[in-house]
């Protein structure tokens, strides 16, 4: 029974354990990775997984003199879970960084969890709530990447004036992370003068879409799907199948390349769908190309790397690069450490990105448009670049709070 | 787990009358001990994440050993129980997602909190005592589902997908409840007194009319008792106690959301219940030792990723093994030691 | 209603009487449906429903989910009925199915072929479960219940293992593909040119495949010997076995073609919808509400089951998407309430 034994062992190396506030300088730097390898995101967590390795790899598992020890821990995707594998990480394993978790609630569970430890430097992974850095902000919780709202940068402005669609309606998953989607495409379009008659909420985890398409107004310009994961691989195909004839606007996770390379019939219907999103997959940027190269050194790498792979990426970046600015001494308080990171400006794969006063990445988004890649798969086109997108798309910031959080009704512009 | 099985199994003692494996007197006050003075030698996190953890998810294991021990019930629906005290914590007390969060005090939230899922337990055992065995798990796994998901498709009362979060537990008396210690001690001394009130029910009139139901229900309705009447009403005392234990949780993370209510964890107690063992209230809390274990340590053993796989080959090793969960297994390996040779045969 | 005091097996005049009651009921039901189907709808019941396209593709979607959702939930039916066996590993063994038929299918292009092989291995997966596992718990119904939870706990783990967490598709034979107009028409457009109702072919196929199988399920259990066997060994089975007949072949038999239903379930629900973790968790519940809607044991009831549900959770999404979830759980809960036992349950 090694199970055992080894459990009695941590059991009484934990109990044994005084904290190491006082490191040698050859002792290695612990970097916690929370991710999720169970469950319906598996494979968004292995991604995730692969972008921060990758980062590791570009570095040596160096920085700033000591070696760097990371220790992966897995949630399910809940916010529960994602709390009590942070806990494990940084109060049994003694991380001094923990680089995660990966989706939305997750990220705000985390984010309460971090007050408790301020020592602790907590870098997000790709968990894109808004409200976890614009609304009552942690002091040591940072986010390098950018999040729902800002992805959707350009999209809006793009679907009115190019592609003069004027009524669009929406379709997507009843939680969260689709409602900051959804905002930030109508904070845009309802500016410009497009009106959004009809949205329709599915259940996350729906698989049947054919009577949602159905009921889809066939009186509107197009329709904007954010979905991600399986449900859009289902939603996108029968779209096809039953002969859908709107064109479709997407959100950033609806095609990122997780879907686009699922297995199956998923192909004609998405060429020349726009979208827009923190990545792009057809961008030739030496920092991309280079980290592209990087990511595929890793072991099941996907054709591109994904927005997962892409935000844990600049996470564990970001994480390692203020690691080296300290020279490996993060002070007793992990001060020098979190004064690097709040100052930390850095060029990622995908252009410069520098944060706000809530520590929330400021950086370029692109809009995308979909398109069959060389070896025959799919891929997204760059249109143009957004750059400099913040939290509040350009907006005052107090104005922007005054119109509250993203819900199902909120914004409208019937 | 025989004692819940519909099968009249020959000798088959009543649990709380002369169980294998049942702890001595000494055996109790060397475990309160020992777990009194945890505190001395362990780190906060083993006292929280693994100490008052196990006691929490052992409280809600013992409340489904209650009524499948002892009433033959067998109820998926504990956690939601729990999760009623837990939502009806967050709704009228404090939380920080601005929504609802009365600001209520604690010592009345949390009275308000256990009645109403005491109730809703009854509610849930009213709806499911027309069943019996197997059927019962089949429609408690149905009502924790459905209730799981109503909780994340509304938002007026339960705040949706994203529930509610920043949830304090109170300060008294200057210690604040959520500090390591304090509510390791917490958690130990409601799983102590809910774990003495089951011992002392099963003995008393009802918990023996219980008992008697489970295993003969014609007869004890022949004799002019209600039984359903006696089932709801152990629904209604289970229900306590995975009251208690949702209020516990809920202090625990400082969140709660449709899924710290959903089918997985409604399993996850059902695996620590029998891998504990149903016939004597220890199990439960054994089980959830185990169980948070694994949890938090597999990923040392077998990886991140595959925990699951350890989990549930544990379940299934013990289920098809050992049908009296841990506690069977100890009784057996006690039994090989004792010289009793007058021992009614061991386990099922 | 009789049965609402559920001791109605004595005043079979008052069950006759409900009986009627119902019928008439459904009568009506059938007559405005076909209204429905046929007439040109005026403005106010497009104001309600949408669209008349809406209605009908909502229903006929929910026929045919009822379809996938009878093939899962017959083995379930099937393996209960005669064993008191509550397989809660029966999604695992859909999911399994679902993944062997996508590696055949996406290795040869031969669907069939991979339908054919989904069946044969779920079969003899079923056929291991029950020789090794099942058959030494046999009369401890819990325990069974229990291990089965354990079984897709590790399943639905190794399969991610193997599979990984991406979403799989099958791919449908050319001749299964594309829609067919049915003979419905749904606008009449201004120049008078009427515009008939398209509709998949593959989830009609379904459908048919759902009513073969279900034709065949009837005649196996009602025509035939091994039938007969099962019926007399959902009756009781200490006769059965007292009678000469070995027993644990037939439940042998039974586990194996309900485990190979649920295989086919999934390579034909892979190919409709796709396959993915945690499919294995919706159609395990899925088959749940349907049996005990329909009444535990009874094929025809999970017919009338699945029909239910397979159209509730239709409608459900498109008219009350929010809570379109939760009706299930309704019907499942009114149900209990008016016939504990299920609609065909005795």
């Amino acid at each position: 029974m090694t199970a055992t034994r080894r459990t009695i062992l941590a059991l009484g190396a934990s109990m044994a354990m005084a904290w190491p506030l006082t490191a040698l300088a050859s002792d290695p730097i612990r970097i916690g990775l929370l991710a999720t390898f169970e469950g319906a995101f598996t494979a968004l967590g292995e991604d995730g997984q692969r972008g921060a390795m990758a980062a590791l790899a570009e570095f040596g598992a160096e920085a700033g003199g000591r070696p760097i020890e990371v220790i992966v821990a897995s949630s399910t995707g809940a916010p529960d879970s994602a709390l009590l594998a942070a806990r494990r990480l940084v109060e049994q394993d003694g991380v001094s960084i923990l680089v995660g978790p990966l989706s939305g609630s997750e990220g705000l569970a985390v984010r309460d969890y971090a007050r408790e430890h301020p020592a602790v430097a907590f870098i997000n992974g790709s968990s894109g709530a808004q409200d976890t850095t614009l609304r009552n902000p942690a002091d040591n919780f940072y986010r390098f990447s950018t999040e729902g709202v800002q992805w959707m940068a350009g999209l809006g402005t793009y679907a009115y004036e190019e592609r003069g669609y004027r009524t669009v309606a929406i379709l997507g998953e009843d939680y969260s992370f689709p409602y900051s989607q959804v905002m930030g495409f109508m904070l845009e379009f309802c500016e410009a003068g497009g009106r959004v008659p009809a949205k329709f909420w599915v259940p996350i985890g729906t698989n049947d879409y054919s009577s949602v398409i159905a009921a889809l107004p066939e009186d509107v310009d197009a329709i904007f799907v954010s979905l991600g994961g399986a449900d859009a691989v289902n939603f996108l195909t029968q779209y096809q199948q039953s002969g859908g004839v709107a064109p479709l606007l997407a959100g950033s996770t609806t095609v990122d390349q997780t879907v686009l390379s699922a297995e199956g019939r998923l192909r004609t219907g998405l060429i020349g769908v726009a979208s827009a999103s923190p990545v792009a997959g057809t961008n030739d940027a030496p920092e991309w190309l280079e980290f592209v190269a990087a990511y595929r050194q890793q072991p099941g790498a996907l054709a591109a790397p994904s927005l997962f792979a892409h935000a844990y990426y600049i996470g564990m970046k970001a994480a390692l690069l203020a690691v080296e600015e300290t020279g490996g001494d993060f002070g007793d308080n992990g001060e020098n450490l979190h004064a690097a990171l709040a100052g930390l400006e850095f060029v990622t794969p995908t252009g410069p990105v520098r944060l706000d006063h809530n520590r929330q990445a400021i950086a370029d988004i692109f809009l995308t448009e979909i398109v069959e890649a060389e070896d025959g798969g799919l891929t997204s086109r760059i249109v143009r670049v957004t750059s400099g997108v913040n939290q509040t798309l350009g907006m005052d910031e107090a104005e922007f709070l005054a119109m509250g959080s993203p819900s199902r009704d909120n914004p409208s512009c019937e | 787990m025989s004692a819940a099985s519909p099968r009249p199994a020959a000798g088959r003692s009543l649990p709380a009358a002369a169980p294998p494996g049942d702890p001595s007197v000494g055996a109790h006050l060397g475990l309160a001990a020992a777990l009194l003075l945890l505190p001395a030698v362990a780190s906060g996190f083993i006292l929280v994440q693994i100490g008052a953890q196990s006691l929490i998810l052992g409280l809600l294991a013992l409340s489904l050993m209650v009524l499948a021990g002892y009433g033959g019930m067998i109820s998926l629906a504990q956690i939601t129980v729990a999760g009623i005290a837990g939502y009806t914590v967050a709704i009228l007390g404090e939380n920080s997602v601005a929504v609802h969060g009365f600001g209520w005090p604690w010592w009345l939230t949390v009275p308000v909190a256990i009645t109403f899922a005491a109730l809703g337990a009854a509610l849930i055992g009213w709806i499911s005592v027309r069943t019996q065995g197997i059927y019962t798990i089949m429609i408690t796994l149905a009502i924790a589902t459905a209730m799981s998901l109503f909780a994340q498709q509304n938002y007026t009362l339960f705040n949706g997908f994203e529930g509610f979060a920043g949830i304090p537990a109170p300060t008294l008396f200057g210690q604040r409840l959520r500090a390591p210690m304090a509510f390791y001690y917490l958690c130990l001394g409601v799983a102590a007194l809910c774990y003495v009130a089951v011992l002392y029910g099963a003995r008393s009139t009802f918990g023996l009319g219980l008992q008697a139901t489970r295993d003969n229900q014609r007869r004890m309705r022949a004799l002019g008792f209600d039984t359903t009447a006696h089932k709801v009403f152990a629904w209604f005392l289970a229900g306590i106690i995975a009251g208690l234990a949702g209020v516990l949780l809920v202090w625990f993370q400082g969140r709660i959301s449709p899924g710290t209510i959903g089918v997985a964890a409604a399993i996850n107690i059902l695996v620590i219940a029998v891998v504990g063992g149903l016939r004597h209230p220890i199990g439960p809390f054994l089980g959830a030792v185990v169980v948070v274990l694994i949890q938090t340590f597999a990923t040392d053993v077998v990886g991140a990723a595959r925990h699951n796989t350890l989990i549930g080959i544990t379940f299934l090793v013990i289920v098809y093994f050992s049908p009296d969960g841990l506690l069977g297994l100890w009784s057996r390996f006690q039994g090989q030691f004792r010289q009793n040779p007058l021992r009614p045969g061991d386990g099922a | 209603m009789s049965s609402v005091d559920g001791k109605a097996p004595f005043n079979a005049r008052q069950g006759l009487t409900a009986r009627q009651v119902w019928a008439g009921i459904g009568l009506v039901l059938a007559l405005i449906l076909v209204w429905m189907v046929v007439a040109q709808w005026p403005a106010w019941l497009n104001g309600i429903l949408i669209s008349k396209r809406t209605f009908l593709t909502t229903l006929l979607n929910g026929l045919t989910l009822a379809g996938l959702y009878f093939l899962v939930a017959s083995g379930f039916t099937l393996i209960f009925g005669l064993m008191r066996n509550v397989n809660l590993a029966h999604g695992s063994l859909y999911l399994l199915g679902a993944y062997v038929g996508y590696e055949v299918v996406s290795r040869t292009g031969m669907w069939l072929l991979g339908v054919a092989v989904a069946c044969l291995v779920l079969a003899v997966v079923g056929l291991i479960l029950q020789v090794l596992v099942f058959r030494r718990l046999e009369g401890d119904d819990l325990r069974q219940t229990l291990v089965t939870i354990g079984i897709s706990i590790v399943a639905a783990d190794m399969m991610i293992a193997v599979w990984g967490g991406n979403t799989y598709q099958i791919t449908e034979p050319d001749w299964l593909s594309g829609a067919v107009r049915l003979p419905v028409v749904t606008t009449i457009r201004a120049d008078g040119t009427a515009i008939f109702l398209a509709y998949p072919f593959f989830r009609l196929f379904v459908l048919f495949l759902a009513v073969a199988v279900g034709i065949g399920l009837w005649l196996m259990i009602n025509r035939t010997r091994l039938g007969a066997m099962i019926r007399a060994g959902v009756n009781d089975r200490a006769m059965l076995s007292a009678s000469g007949v070995n027993v644990h072949v037939v439940f042998a038999i039974v586990f194996a073609l309900g485990a190979a239903l649920a295989g086919l379930a999934g390579v034909i629900g892979g190919s409709a919808l796709s396959v993915s973790p945690g499919e294995d968790v919706r159609y395990l519940l899925a088959s749940l509400v349907v049996v005990i809607v329909g009444g535990m044991g009874s094929v025809t009831g999970a017919a009338i089951g699945a029909v239910l549900i397979g159209i509730a959770e239709q409608l459900g999404l498109v008219y009350f998407p929010t809570y379109g979830g939760v009706v299930t759980f309704l019907i499942l809960v009114v149900a209990l309430a008016v016939r504990p036992q299920g609609i065909m349950g005795k």
